[in-house]
């Protein structure tokens, strides 16, 4: 059984939930930039959760079943279709040997995620399948795929079609605010900076993608200049540029930097985060710590209860 | 010292802003400790110059450390707890790793500006930059990608204004008091003194890097 890629869209990878290790050796952990989606819609199948997924951006790939299978689409809403009949995300479908699914128009968000029953099989390195661009590993041999690309899978149709309930689709906008817990700079700040910084709506540039985002906005400053020896970074870093604008690392960022740390999203707002795209605009909300792992919990449990839920309806 | 979050899943322990060796081991020593003692939700404990992170699973240490109002409390708590003990912890041995280099015109593409920049020539920048041993501070920027220093100071010719776009795998580099080997083609914006045909980063190798932090290097001409 197998899945092949007849357009490959403009990077589609294979991901995972991480790499996690081995960023003591300049190895980041990778992974989905919308964490939740990837995982719902594993559970919704009766995958693991860290089975390995496909995460497509837009213009998206086209991709063919060889045999019967179902799937499952969440993230984005690129419209998807098979055999040009509508099918929606967040509910489990089944294909049919040949059928052709294809995804017509950018509707919401920016990467849409795919998943089979028991994963797409593909190359683990470090216990990982996420692909790491950058080092040419994991995944589909550590590239985006290709037209002709293949991706073996288990043949299975589920007897029962399962939907992801509303509580663990994340809130997509392309204006969000985002949650944020101060980042160790964040009391260096200028008045000035630290009111635009919390105010202020910040506008994605085109340079943004899977490493980073750049934003373009209000400057900020802090009141001295402030050279820093590199320390660790993380998914959701938000990092001061010396000209007064802003990054937000993402899943490919590097390991450590060098530049003032604003803050950090929080870990419950950065699948909403994972799908913004060029000209989308953000804005920042300060969070207390407790505040942020109490949203955090929240989710863990709602995904815990839809995997026990699933397992009492569909049986397996 | 300060400890302060890094978002809500990792803290940081920062025991100051220099590159410094006394900082370094402490922020290593400190890694070490919590790998060989790892608490419940430790996902990885990663050293950089002067800092130590720690990055943890909220839902398993909430679980194990349910006392504390919060995870980061509680990671809070045993990483301070430990902290009084660093100057007893074993530093680990360090090794010292050779790494050959060649110096031809066709490798080492900054080291006339770097002679121009210091008012030595060409060989006496080399002389000096092969005098040291220098030690790995953290690895970091791209897989394998060894931080070393201190350059001597009569060499330390600041990263450039505008990077290359692409610095060939292998190349030595100066930026500021810091050196180090690119171990992957990338984009990159230190002086290029010369070139390695050691591989510092081999996905299929184990262990993955042939440096890491706490290692001592000199570098010789091939």
């Amino acid at each position: 059984m197998s899945l092949v890629i007849r357009k490959p869209g403009i990077l589609t990878t294979v991901q995972d939930l991480g790499r996690f290790g081995s960023r003591s050796l300049g190895v980041n952990p990778n992974g989905p930039m919308d964490v939740t989606a990837a995982r719902a819609i594993n559970i919704a199948l009766g995958n693991d959760e860290n089975a390995a997924v496909l995460e497509m951006h837009f213009p998206a790939p086209e991709i063919e079943f060889s045999n019967d299978t179902a799937f499952c689409i969440g993230g984005a809403d690129f419209a998807p279709e098979l055999d040009g009949k509508p099918v929606p995300n967040w509910t489990t479908q089944v294909a049919r040997k040949d059928q052709r699914l294809r995804f017509r128009t950018r509707v919401l968000g920016n990467r849409s995620y795919f998943a089979v029953p028991g994963g797409c099989s593909s190359s683990e390195w470090l216990g990982s399948a996420s692909t790491n661009l950058l080092a040419s590993v994991g995944g589909n041999d550590g590239r985006a795929f290709e037209s002709g690309d293949t991706i073996d899978c288990m043949s299975s149709c589920l007897e029962k079609t399962v939907c992801i309930g509303r509580s663990l689709i994340p809130n997509y906008s392309s204006f969000p605010a985002l949650r944020v817990i101060r980042g160790a700079e964040f009391e260096l700040l200028t008045a000035i900076g630290e009111r635009a910084f919390q105010t202020e709506m910040f506008r994605l540039t085109a340079d943004s993608n899977r490493m980073g985002f750049r934003l373009k906005g209000e400057s900020v400053h802090l009141l001295h200049p402030k050279e820093l020896v590199s320390a660790a970074t993380t998914f959701g870093t938000i990092q001061l540029l010396p000209d007064g604008q802003m990054i937000i690392l993402m899943a490919d960022h590097q390991t450590a930097g060098g530049y003032p740390r604003i803050g950090n999203i929080i870990s419950a707002d950065l699948p909403v985060a994972g799908q913004l795209g060029s000209g989308d605009r953000i804005s920042f909300k300060l969070v207390s710590t407790i505040e942020a792992e109490t949203a955090q919990l929240a989710l863990e449990r709602d995904l815990r209860f839809f995997k026990v839920g699933r397992r009492l309806t569909v049986g397996c | 010292m300060r400890i302060f979050p890094l978002g809500d899943n990792a803290i940081t322990v920062e025991f100051g802003n220099e590159v410094s060796l006394e900082l370094n081991q402490r922020a290593i020593a400190l890694a070490e400790h919590f790998r060989s003692n790892p608490f419940a939700g430790l996902i990885e404990a990663v050293p950089a110059y002067a800092s130590t992170t720690f990055f943890y699973s909220i839902p398993k240490v909430k679980e194990r450390y349910s006392e504390f109002p919060t995870a980061f409390d509680a990671v809070k708590s045993i990483v301070e707890d430990a902290i009084p003990y660093l100057s007893a912890l074993p530093v680990h041995e360090s090794r010292i790793v050779e790494i050959p280099m060649t110096i031809t015109s066709g490798t080492a593409f900054d080291l006339d500006v770097v002679a121009e920049f210091s008012g030595l020539t060409a060989d006496e920048v080399i002389s000096i930059f092969l005098e040291r041993i220098y030690n790995v501070f953290m690895i970091g920027f791209l897989p394998g990608f060894a931080y070393m220093g201190t350059v001597d100071e009569r060499i330390a010719m600041p990263r450039k204004k505008t990077p290359r776009t692409k610095v060939p795998k292998g190349s030595v580099a100066i930026g500021g008091c810091q050196t180090g080997v690119y171990p992957l083609g990338s984009p990159g914006g230190w002086n290029i003194i010369g070139r390695t045909e050691m591989e510092m980063f081999d996905p299929n190798a184990d262990p993955l890097c042939p440096l890491k932090a706490g290692d001592r290097v000199r570098f010789i001409r091939a």
